[in-house]
């Protein structure tokens, strides 16, 4: 992998900005562009890790993966490094757990143009603070991920989609045992169970669910409004059936971009992301312009 | 930095009463080590009961420039709540009220010096629990749990703490509270959620957290197998792993453990064997069931001597006893003991093994094992009476080597006990200037003031030949 000459593109001064496939948004306009390197380094399916290149389109790990009986919580499309840096996962998280956790160690370039690991090799590890944790979702404005050693899961045996009518989704989401994802539509509730055939067969049985295909996404434009899980099924009672799609148990809502409120960053949240920003990138020099989230629309409550 | 004076504790005082304000000799004796051995002084040790009083301890301490050190259970066993320089010691164990339960989303708000066990006993009657479940959970508090990431057996499928954390409301060193993250658990903007959990005191106090709660499984099946060779038993988790599997859990025991636990609770454990292996699988009836097969074969290609299947809820509970009680078995052998923690390759978990018993042997220590094989996470136990001259010198010694020995291995230089003191100065094996620069940044993004928690986690830029500020006890 050839990180000193992706290190080198990068190079200590003057703007810059990276692009994968540009399937999230890709490079600022009229910034000097890199691409990270790109190629699976190796695949150990006994440790459940990969490494690979930043650049590596995520469709050709899935597939060298798929050989293995595994898989990464990577969302479809793009580059790795484009999905870590936009850090959003799909619509599995509920089973899967959220994509940042899968990241286990990155080897990326800063500001000045150094090449930083952050995180370790092995599935745990908690040697020193996380900056892992940091690079996922800061779209690429800390530095720029050349390679990747992520974690991996099995393949479930069984995957299957079902779906019910009905107006209290909530009934169902606490019928199932450890559901893949759990999506609401206003009027029909999706659900994504994964396991043994006929333990997903009995569960679906048992909270009255019938076999269906996956849900169509609401039509674009969208976005991600951000609401407590608590508020969903309110928050969305004034929402035409079947123009949102609502990720129960984790506070997520697809819906047109004005069809919800947006909820103002907290300003004590905003003082440590500057910092943040100031110390790893002084001269705003990675993806300038680019505010981590910013353009999603977001509502939402903390207690 | 300074040292606390009287105007420190008059302060104090004035926000939290004389009685939640401690000088006696006693209590500054009692907090000035967590449970490992590093101890260094405190310079006074109180006890809010609120975030606003969290927070106004946190400004006395800003406007004085005295350092201050979050305390949970201090359990901890890398000297992460260890005091340096006489630093406020600010204790959460009185902010111990599960705050709300949300038992359709599966999410409770709690405050930091919850114990870790008390949260799943609180929920239990809702099918939850808290995942995360290091050996210590009977005393280790949440908040603990929170700034160490803490991990243990169960771990292995479900994730360290880290994964179970959705939000954290922190009093920063500069005194502002704020929330980090949120009940949803993928904000916009940066995760700083994560880059929280795992900080050991050094970004600040949590003094509110939103923890995920994990459906109970309808069934659980818990197995002994035990090996001839210790590669045998190492080979295995590799199989099952490889086979696709991630078992609930996945535990070894060496020879001398095994022998000590069973000496201690006569489990009737397989004394003769070089390893045994406790693989638990946990979910709906299949497919528990079609594991528990597949498992069981794996190990007898792989010539496990014999096979234990728990038969029910009292044996499950016995065999988990002698992997939980590891440590108290180990006190009747000798008066000491060291526990280590660091995390290899499980395919490096053989070779390893055989050098951490080479290098015991050769300082004249007994060594015994009992981990989490299936995350390759060891913890060789070095057991000892510290009264024999010269022998602690030796641990140290052989410590310093295991580490060494893990880190070259592919391995990290710590899986869930953390880095505090303990493996300060050790960070450079894992890590370059450069890397080191992007944890200190990351650190002083959230603690401009260099208060909270200093000296610990990131060795000083002198190098790491720099041990003069490691109080008595610590080795590096
Ligand atoms: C017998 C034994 C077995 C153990 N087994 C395991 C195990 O299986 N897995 C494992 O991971 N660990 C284990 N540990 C280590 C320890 O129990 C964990 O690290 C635990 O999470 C520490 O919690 P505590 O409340 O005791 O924290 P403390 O020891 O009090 O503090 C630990 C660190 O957290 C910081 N801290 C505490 N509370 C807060 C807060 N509210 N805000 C910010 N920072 C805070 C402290 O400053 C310190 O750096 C074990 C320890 C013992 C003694």
């Amino acid at each position: 992998m050839d990180l000193t000459g992706f290190a080198a593109a990068v190079g200590p001064d003057g703007p810059v900005t990276i692009a994968g496939l540009s399937t999230r948004g890709g490079a600022v306009a009229g910034v000097r562009c890199v691409s990270a390197p790109s190629g699976i380094e190796w695949i150990q399916a006994d440790e459940m890790t990969v490494r690979c290149g930043a650049g590596t389109p995520i469709d050709e790990l899935a597939a060298a993966l798929a050989e293995h009986g595994q898989r990464t919580v990577l969302p479809d499309g793009g580059t790795v490094g484009g999905a870590l840096a936009v850090g959003r996962s799909g619509i599995r998280r509920l089973g899967d757990g959220a994509m940042r956790d899968a990241l286990l160690q990155a080897v990326y370039v800063g500001a000045d143009g150094a090449i930083v690991t952050a995180g370790g090799p092995t599935v745990k590890n908690v040697s020193g603070f996380d900056v892992c944790r940091l690079l996922v979702g800061s779209w690429g404005t800390l530095g720029f991920l050349g390679d990747v050693i992520l974690r991996t899961r099995p393949i479930a045996p069984h995957s299957q989609w079902f779906a019910r009518d009905t107006s209290a989704p909530l009934e169902t989401f606490a019928a199932v045992h450890r559901p893949v994802s759990v999506l609401w539509d206003g009027s029909r509730v999706h659900v994504l169970l994964e396991g043994h055939r006929l333990d997903v067969a009995d569960q679906a049985a048992r909270a009255g669910l019938r076999e269906s295909a996956a849900p169509p996404m609401p039509p674009s434009p969208r976005a991600r409004h951000l609401f407590a899980p608590s508020a969903v099924v309110g928050v969305t009672a004034s929402l035409e059936p079947g123009t949102f799609l609502a990720e129960l148990g984790l506070g997520v809502v697809h819906a047109a971009p004005d069809a919800l409120p947006a909820r103002e960053p907290d300003p004590g949240v905003a003082a440590i992301e500057h910092r943040m920003k100031a110390r790893f990138d002084p001269a705003g020099r990675l993806n300038p312009g680019v505010a981590p989230g910013a353009g999603a629309a977001s509502a939402g409550t903390h207690p | 930095m300074n040292a606390v004076t009287p105007s420190v504790v008059d302060d104090l005082r004035t926000v939290l009463g004389a009685d939640r304000v401690r000088t006696g000799s006693t209590e500054l004796g009692l907090y000035r080590r967590d449970a490992s051995n590093i101890e260094g002084s405190a310079g006074v040790v109180c006890f809010p009961e609120t975030t606003h009083e969290v927070r106004e301890v946190v400004r006395v301490a800003g406007r004085h420039g005295v350092p201050f050190v979050a305390r949970g259970s201090g359990t901890g066993l890398a000297g992460g709540a260890t005091p340096i320089g006489g630093a406020i010691v600010v204790v959460l164990t009185r902010m111990n009220h599960v705050l709300s339960v949300d038992p359709v989303n599966r999410l409770a708000w709690v405050e930091p010096g919850v114990l870790n066990l008390d949260l799943s006993r609180a929920v239990a009657h809702l099918g939850l629990h808290f995942a995360p479940d290091p050996s210590s959970q009977q005393s280790c508090s949440i908040g603990g749990n929170v700034a160490n990431n803490s991990g243990g057996p169960h771990c292995l499928a479900d994730g360290v703490t880290s994964a179970h954390v959705l939000a954290v409301e922190v009093v920063l060193p500069d005194g502002d509270v704020v929330v980090l993250g949120g009940e949803g658990g993928e904000g916009d903007g940066l995760d700083l959620r994560g880059a929280f959990v795992g900080s050991e005191g050094m970004c600040g106090i949590a003094t509110r957290i939103c923890v995920r709660l994990t459906q109970n499984p309808s069934d659980v099946r818990t197995m002994l197998f035990d090996f001839d060779t210790v590669e045998d038993g190492a080979r295995t988790v590799s199989a099952i792993i490889a086979a696709g599997m991630v078992p609930a859990a996945l535990e070894m025991m060496d020879r001398l453990c095994v022998q000590a636990v069973e000496a201690y609770i006569h489990a009737g454990l397989p004394t003769e064997a070089a390893a045994v292996l406790l693989v638990e699988v946990a979910g709906p009836p299949h497919g528990v069931a079609d594991d528990e097969r597949r498992i069981v074969e794996i190990a007898r290609t792989h010539r496990c001597r014999t096979v234990r299947v728990a038969q029910d809820e009292a044996e499950r509970a016995l065999l988990w006893k002698g992997r939980k009680t590891a440590f108290g078995a180990v006190a009747r052998i000798k008066p000491n003991y060291y526990l280590h923690d660091t995390v290899v390759p499980r395919r490096a978990l053989p070779a390893v093994l055989e050098q951490v018993y080479e290098i015991a042997d050769r300082h004249g220590i007994l060594v015994m094992n009992v981990f989490h094989a299936g995350d390759g996470n060891l913890h060789p136990l070095l057991v000892f009476d510290k009264r024999e001259p010269g022998m602690m010198e030796k641990v140290h010694a052989a410590g310093d080597e295991i580490v060494r020995v893990s880190v070259a291995a592919g391995g990290v230089l710590s899986g869930e006990h953390g880095i505090g003191l303990e493996k300060r100065d050790l960070m450079p094996l894992m890590f370059g200037p450069a890397d080191l620069a992007a944890q200190a940044a990351l650190r002083s993004a959230f603690d401009t003031t260099g208060l909270a928690n200093p000296t610990k986690v990131l060795p000083s830029p002198a190098g790491c030949g720099d041990s003069h500020h490691l109080p008595e006890g610590a080795w590096i």
